[in-house]
């Protein structure tokens, strides 16, 4: 017999139990949800508090206030998705720089290049899908045009954000999307920069991911800025 | 590495051990100062006991109703695995888990295995397993790494470093990682060991990983981390092969909600942790980065023997997050390699007895001062001490006794002589013309009481007979007020 054929066997062959009840919806449809400006806040302030760096800004300007972080930081390489519209925004803005940073796009299989994506990318740029407020949180869904090792290998992580794609709780984010109709082959809650407590619980950031991630917000033009960081 | 200190010792020395570490007093205040850390984070997470304690019901509802359907469950999550175009294969032992790893590494002519943390593959001594038959398995968690630089194995479930110092570190990557100075700062600490690390990634033929919640609706393996290591063995190598308990299925996608919440502020206190990573599949057509080949082994190693019992299946409930033990009085004062199982703490003393067999673990279900506290911070409500004076009275029962769910190593525990003395006991207890005889010879003899009393005089004073019996006190008492 088959250890597969043994082992099921063995828990058929055990005592039924009574059957129990789980209503995860019920249980979070009775939790109090954070919306609006409130949500906002306090989604930046538990990003803020684990070290990511929070930028408000508008649809119009992001592309320049990216331009401007990745002259700050002196980032030298830099991976986009010139395919997405996101990405050729970024890509036209970097290219107005008086020291333009090169420019890489996922273009080939990593098989072929790992240790230049380890060695030499000082930082990339994707878009995320969502948002978390109770959490401090985004979400990712890895694809074709933005790989998974984007927002993992590079030191650096600027991180596009729609703030009006932000959910109240993880729940709400996976029942209103549906993600059980088809799960992609990554899905990825991001909370900070890479981090460890492992030395005397002392945290430490950029312990293997990126040591920086820097998340460009984007807000609908009715919500004022100062608002945002007004008893911040 | 030697084999001597890679191989787990038969917690059978468990009283030395303990005795050993009680003596340390630097160990002590480690992890006294860790665990008060620890607990005083969680507490900071739960600020409304309304909220957690329908959080913990929820949570124990999810467990107990995936374990209702565990056989259901694992035929399903396998089928949408290999749908999704995972494989997926069956382990009874640790021994098969680990030829099947293996087997899976020699096909690929696979010399570098990088590897996140995973329990698991430490029940099976996997690296040891690996480095044996020329593969090389490097722990890339920053506790692992620290403990296999060390020859050592992790003492907590969740912080496998914690009883090592910044001093103990920073020695331990001079010596063993070339170029490094000494340094105590740890953020210079974590650097080297990032760098350490990172061309591992890049070369490894394939990354090893854990499970924290194996999901059957959609086929995902979910796993939760803060320092991205996972992330790198599970995405950068040409192969990821995730190892778990098969106790780790749950039903739905949501289910994973509240267990993941339940779990992160309740291990160490974080409100979630940095990635929470749910991954369904192989690299897809036309994706540029992932493994092409996942491979997922399910492990049964005891865990079916916990099934077979309905009150013991309570085990399996476990989403190890530490909590238990971070709270546990003995725990916080021996550490967690007094224990001498890959579980330590309350969590390991019900559930290693399953894997071990109670001849090898007959002292752990003992070793609690049935203080609670494990129970009652338990997420999904596990009553571990209930397990404990189950499992206690399981290794005393006799070995030859016929019982529905036999366990290995039943009677382990049983000792002729306590044997002899509670049979005299009941004897004397269960006739009158004894009872008084005896207590009549107890209390007129109680000058030749011993001075010492097996352990018991060891922190008390030793017990004494009083001059008279209570039925010949009360006798006075009546012929005083008859008077
Ligand atoms: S027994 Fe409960 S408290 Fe202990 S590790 Fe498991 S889930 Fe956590």
């Amino acid at each position: 017999m088959s250890a597969r054929d043994t082992i099921l066997g063995k828990l058929r062959a055990a005592p039924r139990s009574a059957p129990v009840e789980a209503d995860v919806a019920a249980y979070y449809a009775g939790t109090e949800k954070l919306v609006g400006l409130t949500a906002l806040k306090h989604w930046a302030a538990l990003m803020r508090a684990v070290r990511t760096e929070v930028l408000w800004v508008r649809e119009s300007d992001w592309p320049q206030t990216l331009a401007e972080e990745v002259a700050t930081r002196g980032v030298r390489t830099l991976l986009l998705a010139p395919s997405t519209a996101h990405g050729a925004r970024a890509a036209a803005a970097l290219a107005e720089l008086a020291e333009p940073p090169l420019r890489l796009g996922f273009d080939r299989p990593i098989d072929g290049w790992k240790a230049t994506l380890f060695n030499t990318v000082d930082a990339a740029f994707t878009r995320v899908r969502a948002g978390i407020a109770l959490t401090g949180s985004l979400i990712a869904w890895p694809g074709q045009d933005e790989p998974r090792t984007m927002s993992l290998v590079p030191p650096i992580h600027f991180a596009l954000f729609d703030t009006r794609t932000l959910h109240p709780d993880f729940f709400s984010a996976m029942s209103t999307e549906n993600w059980a109709a088809g799960m992609p082959t990554n899905a990825l809650l991001i909370s900070g920069p890479s981090k460890t407590s492992d030395i005397q619980q002392t945290v430490a950031y950029g312990a293997h991911g990126p040591r920086e991630l820097v998340v460009l917000a984007v807000v609908p033009d009715d919500i004022d800025l100062a608002d945002l960081e007004a008893d911040a | 590495m030697n084999e001597a200190t890679l191989t787990y010792y038969p917690s059978r020395d468990f009283k030395a051990n303990a005795r050993a570490a009680l003596a340390d007093s630097n160990l002590r205040q480690s992890f006294r100062g860790a665990m008060d850390f620890l607990m005083g984070k969680r507490a900071a997470q739960f600020p409304d006991a309304h909220e957690l304690a329908e959080l913990r019901k929820l949570g124990e509802s999810i467990r107990q109703k995936s374990l209702a359907r565990l056989p259901e469950l694992l035929e399903r999550l396998e089928a949408k695995l290999n749908e999704n175009g995972v494989t997926v294969h069956w382990a009874e032992t640790t021994e098969e888990a680990n030829a099947i790893i293996h087997g899976l590494i020699a096909a690929k002519g696979g010399k570098l295995a990088v590897k996140g943390k995973s329990m698991v593959s430490e029940e099976t001594e996997l690296n040891h397993y690996l480095e044996a038959r020329g593969v090389t398995a490097i722990e890339s968690d920053m506790g692992e790494y620290i403990v296999q630089l060390a020859g050592e194995k992790p003492s907590h479930i969740i912080m496998p470093a914690i009883h090592k110092t910044r001093a103990d570190i920073a020695k331990l990557f001079s010596e063993h990682i070339p170029d490094t100075p000494y340094t105590e700062d740890v953020d210079a600490l974590i650097q080297i060991g990032r760098q350490a690390l990172r061309q591992m990634y890049v070369t490894a033929d394939v990354g090893v990983s854990g499970v924290n919640f194996a999901i059957a609706e959609t086929g995902t393996l979910c796993l939760v981390e803060n320092e991205g290591n996972g992330r790198m063995c599970t995405t950068v190598p040409d192969m990821h092969i995730a190892i778990t308990g098969i106790e780790k299925v749950i039903e739905k996608l949501a289910d994973v909600v509240p267990l993941y919440s339940l779990l992160t502020r309740s291990a160490t206190g974080q409100p979630v942790t940095t990635y929470f990573n749910m991954i369904s599949s192989p690299r897809r057509e036309g994706e540029m980065d992932g493994p092409r080949e996942v491979h997922l082994v399910l492990l049964d190693n005891g865990r079916s023997q916990a099934y077979s019992d309905e009150q013991l299946r309570k085990t399996l409930q476990c989403i190890r997050c530490g909590a238990c033990m971070n709270h546990c009085p003995v725990y916080t004062r021996i550490g967690g390699h007094a224990y001498g199982t890959v579980y330590p703490g309350p969590i390991g003393q019900i559930i290693s007895p399953h894997m071990l067999g109670l001849e090898n673990t007959v002292d752990l279900p003992t070793a609690s001062s049935l203080c609670g506290a494990c129970g009652e911070v338990c997420p999904v409500k596990i009553p571990i001490p209930e397990m404990l004076m189950r499992l206690r009275e399981e290794s005393v029962r006799d070995p030859h006794e016929k019982v529905a769910h036999p366990l290995r190593g039943q009677g382990a525990g049983v000792d002729r002589e306590v044997k002899l003395a509670w049979r005299l006991w009941s004897g004397v207890y269960s006739k009158p013309g004894a009872y008084r005889f005896f207590g009549w010879a107890a209390t007129r003899l109680r000058g030749l009481t011993p001075r010492h009393q097996l352990g018991w005089t060891q922190n008390h004073v030793p017990m004494k007979p009083a001059p008279k019996t209570l039925h010949e006190l009360m006798r006075e008492r009546r012929k005083e007020t008859a008077r």
